[in-house]
């Protein structure tokens, strides 16, 4: 009997919440800010699935009700990504150590 | 057009390069690398998408106009916001991620030929589960985080709103998704469908309501969980590894940041989630109490004192960034470092408003993050330096906690002020904290509590140096 590919991606989706565990445990305290900032705008990933149902329009009509919400989704995801990673950078760019000469 | 295999491959490296992301932030070195792989993720995750549509029409440049849209009003955001707005900040992010879901889930039950799950009225089974899953807890972190972010934001009150039945309410609610996701699963109903999101979002709203303000690391943390969550519902939906990965991996995260947080407080999750910390205690400690005498002092007395030490360890809270008062304690320790005294950090888990929220207000105001310490990596110290300035901290310098059995935060993790040689101690009033209860700290021998605005008294404190 062939295995449901459900149970390969159930496989990957319990494999990456062991990585993000112990990934996430390894995150300097300090950095918890920037963690959720940098998490936020990786799960913003969900834009693959925006831009799917944005294309779901034929050429006659690029807008019907399902990809409206599709374009929606796009924009709502790129405003994430783009926020999230900058304002990340942002942060990051301030750690700074302390001069070694005084 | 490229394969479906290959574009799952070009996925698949996309989601290890987000775990490479977030192993960067195991230092500040390796970070900003960390954040590179992210984008460079992101990028090929996105590229990926268009190829294997393989869609170039009318459509694609909407597609293209709505990103440009989005990511331009998001880079406004992230290089206007201030630092001290962090936590709405990301309380708004989430937000965002939890909506794309639904309208993601939304899209693809309307029109599920588009992703090859079967025709409307008759979608795949395990694709309507997931589909729903993906919608109901997007909804959740959708409508909780707006929530969230008008408490951040000052708009709605941070103290909890409770009421009677709340708890028996949201209980029934919750077992109501359940039922209609089982349902909408055997009839495929859309009117279903709806109301499933309707009460999703309810549920969201009436969740975070009794939180107080306090607790917001626990919520921001749980927030982005769900977010995760969300996200990862919507990948098996798509049948998309970097969606599934990227979901496990900041769903992991934030239940981890929620355990932390919670940790911090020596409180359950449950007693966080279930809410009104703060509400009830407050009447009971203004019953009990008594005029017990302080001492107060001016900034030229703080800085007599500061003088004189030769270790000093601030303390700050979610007051320094109320003041925006990060960048004048920069300046007093500046001075305090010429006269040669020893400065540290000490910062609490749960200080401010969301997890590492103090160090990035401290890096803001250029403060070498090698001088700032966590809670049990300095507490020890605090027995051999000669001065603590407590600025904007409260409840977390109770020495109640480790006394008073009686005391809600009595177990709670805190940080040993009491133990130097002097404290000083920057509040606007003698008022208790979030927890609602007097601190023992204020009366004790050797503390002198300095009653001003802790941007103003900093300042001060310095001139006076």
């Amino acid at each position: 009997m062939e295995i449901d590919p459900l149970i390969f991606r159930l496989s990957i989706f319990i494999l990456s919440i062991f990585v993000g565990y112990y990934v996430v445990w390894s995150v300097t305290p300090s950095l918890h800010t920037p963690l959720m900032s940098v998490t936020n705008a990786i799960s913003s990933v969900i834009i693959v699935g925006a831009i799917i149902a944005g294309l779901s329009g034929n050429s006659d009509s690029v807008f019907n009700t399902s990809s409206i919400f599709g374009f929606l989704a796009i924009a709502l995801a790129a405003i994430n990504i783009f926020g999230g990673f900058l304002v990340t950078q942002r942060m990051l760019a301030m750690y700074k150590k302390k001069k070694k000469d005084k | 057009m490229i394969s479906a295999n290959l574009s799952a491959i070009f996925y698949l490296v996309s989601g290890v390069l987000f775990i490479l992301a977030l192993r960067g932030l195991s230092s500040p070195e390796t970070s900003r690398q960390g954040n590179l792989f992210g984008i460079l993720g992101m990028i090929i995750a996105i590229t990926v998408t268009f190829l294997s549509t393989g869609n170039f029409s009318t459509g694609f440049i909407f597609v293209l106009i709505f990103i440009l849209a989005g990511g331009s009003i998001g880079a406004f955001i992230a290089y206007k916001i201030p630092m001290t707005a962090m936590p709405e900040l990301v309380a708004g992010f989430h937000s965002l991620v939890g909506l794309a879901a639904v309208f993601v889930a939304i899209s693809a039950f309307l029109n599920p030929e588009a992703f090859n799950l079967g025709t409307p009225g008759n979608i795949k089974l395990g694709s309507l589960i997931e589909m729903s899953i993906g919608a109901a807890v997007g909804a959740v972190t959708f409508s909780g985080s707006v929530i969230a972010f008008l408490k951040l934001q000052g708009i709605m009150s941070g103290s909890p709103i409770t009421f009677k039945g709340q708890h028996p309410l949201n209980a029934i609610i919750l077992i109501s998704i359940v039922v209609l996701i089982y349902l909408l699963c055997s009839t495929q109903s859309s009117n279903l469908f709806w109301i499933l999101l309707a009460v999703s979002f309810l549920i969201g709203f009436l969740l975070i309501i009794p939180i107080g303000g306090a607790d917001m690391p626990v919520v921001i943390s749980m927030l982005n969980s769900y977010s995760g969550w969300a996200a990862a519902g919507i990948g098996f939906t798509l049948e998309n590894t970097a969606l599934i990965i990227t979901g496990a991996l900041v769903g992991s995260s934030g239940a981890i940041l929620s355990y932390i947080m919670c940790k911090g407080m020596n409180r359950s999750f449950f007693n966080v989630i279930l809410g009104g910390f703060g509400a009830t205690e407050n009447a009971l400690s203004s019953s009990t109490k008594e005029q017990r005498p302080v001492k107060s002092g001016n900034a030229d007395d703080a800085a007599f004192l500061m003088k004189n030490a030769s270790s000093v360890i601030i303390v700050p809270g979610y007051g320094m960034a109320v003041a925006q008062a990060q960048h004048a304690l920069r300046e007093m320790v500046d001075t305090l470092k010429k006269n040669d005294i020893k400065v540290s950090y000490a910062i609490h888990p749960v200080a401010g408003r969301m997890p590492g929220h103090m160090n990035v207000l401290l890096a803001e105001a250029n403060v070498p993050y090698d001088e700032v310490f966590e809670l049990e990596e300095i507490n020890n110290d605090f027995a051999n330096a000669d001065v603590a300035f407590v600025i904007g901290a409260n409840d977390v310098t109770n020495p109640v906690a480790k006394t008073d059995p009686q005391s809600p935060i009595f177990g709670m993790p805190v940080l040993d002020v009491e133990k130097c040689k002097s404290v000083l101690f920057v509040k606007r009033s003698l008022s208790p904290g979030y927890a609602g209860i007097d601190n023992d700290l204020f009366y004790k021998e050797n503390t002198l509590m300095l009653f001003a605005d802790a941007k103003k008294m900093t300042e001060d404190i310095t001139k006076n140096l």
